[in-house]
């Protein structure tokens, strides 16, 4: 039981912590995305790649693949889509239930990437929202898990509906461990504006 | 020219008149005029060419450098192709047909060879080469609502607008 005491402070017992209930959904969505794979080429052999042992997508919560689009929060686009195929695309999009994401995996989901021919639609976004793009032709599995980890803190600051979730350059810099670790990356800002703008807000408020 | 094919050829031309027929690599082809193919290739499925391994289409439209067959065949536009093989003699053997605007026309071989309905249903599809007698001639790999023949060289290869004829559905409405 919470107590306050005299000088106004919030004193409480153990084991007990304060937070916002968005807060905690959204930290309980990011730790438990079920996605559903429309694998329709060599992006879903990496992706195959990405839950299986080696990569292990449960270290990420998000292990659980589903076929049936009632049962998942997370769609993964992985391969070209052709024309004929998208209406079934938006088909399963819309029996998914919210909240829902979507990543757009290697260049053929994002772009149509060498298939710029009548048949293939140049960029699934152009008819689905897709929240995050994955490059690589296939992309490597942990491309997709780096993704998945950005769609992740996305989710935490649900910043979906707003569109605030595309501001996220800085973020992502910071975030490449691995390259940091193999070859320091000296993060260029002065050709970035939106790099520019992250710098100097986290300057002025101290958090770097 | 092996001679059993050879020997095919004669027969052929015995029942026919005298078509035009050439060989590469040991690959021998014969030209059929499209008002006797429904015929030929009858007598050919009697001959022991049991096996109709493929139907294929080739549209020649300002093609540079025409094969022998197609000079024979006035420049015409579509090629189309027939691969028959005989399961019992391994004998294999080309049968072209050579068509043209505006409405490219030939007799369906259906009836002989009940693999080629999904064979020149995909003609159909890519080529627009009508088959007169085919028992359900629909698209086979475009969508049904789809009304080009996007294999004609006269197609643009992005297409008429096509791939971005859909719905779009945003974050609002899904």
């Amino acid at each position: 039981m919470a107590v306050i005491t005299g000088s106004g402070k919030l004193e409480l017992p153990e084991n007990v912590v304060v937070s916002r209930l968005d807060a905690l959904a959204n930290w309980c969505r990011k730790n438990s995305l079920w996605p559903m794979p429309f694998a329709t080429a060599c992006c879903g052999i990496e992706l195959m790649a990405t839950g299986a042992a080696k990569h292990d997508l449960a270290r990420f919560g998000a292990e659980v693949f589903r076929f049936s689009p009632r049962q998942c929060d997370l769609m993964i686009v992985a391969g070209r889509v052709v024309m004929k195929m998208l209406p079934v695309l938006q088909r399963i999009w819309q029996q998914m239930h919210e909240p829902k994401w979507c990543i757009s995996m290697g260049a053929c989901a994002s772009t149509g990437g060498v298939f710029d021919t009548y048949a293939v639609v140049q960029g699934v976004d152009r008819f689905i929202p897709v929240d995050m793009y994955v490059p690589g032709c296939p992309p490597r599995p942990e491309q997709l898990i780096q993704a998945i980890i950005d769609l992740q803190d996305k989710i935490q600051r649900e910043g979906t509906i707003s569109g605030r979730e595309f501001d996220t350059a800085a973020r992502q810099l910071r975030k490449r461990a691995l390259v940091e670790i193999t070859a320091p990356l000296s993060i260029d800002a002065s050709r970035n504006p939106v790099l520019q703008r992250e710098l100097a807000a986290e300057a002025l408020s101290g958090r770097s | 020219m092996s001679s059993s094919v050879a020997h095919v050829l004669a027969e052929v031309a015995d029942h026919f008149g005298n078509l035009h027929s050439s060989e590469f690599r040991g690959q021998t082809r014969v030209v059929v005029p499209e008002s006797q193919s429904l015929e030929v290739c009858s007598f050919l499925k009697e001959q022991g060419f049991d096996f109709l391994v493929d139907v294929s289409c080739v549209d020649y439209l300002e093609y540079r450098d025409p094969p022998m067959q197609m000079r024979s065949c006035a420049g015409r536009r579509y090629g189309l192709m027939y691969l028959l093989a005989s399961t019992m003699t391994n004998r294999r053997l080309t049968v072209r047909v050579f068509l043209d605007d505006p409405e490219p026309t030939v007799r369906s071989v259906v009836p002989l060879w009940e693999a080629a309905n999904w064979l020149e249903r995909e003609v159909w599809d890519l080529f627009g080469i009508q088959f007169v007698g085919h028992p359900d001639l629909r698209r086979l790999v475009m969508p049904e609502e789809f009304s080009a023949h996007p294999l004609r060289k006269d197609y643009p290869l992005q297409g008429r607008g096509e791939r971005h004829n859909f719905p779009v559905i945003t974050r609002e409405n899904s």
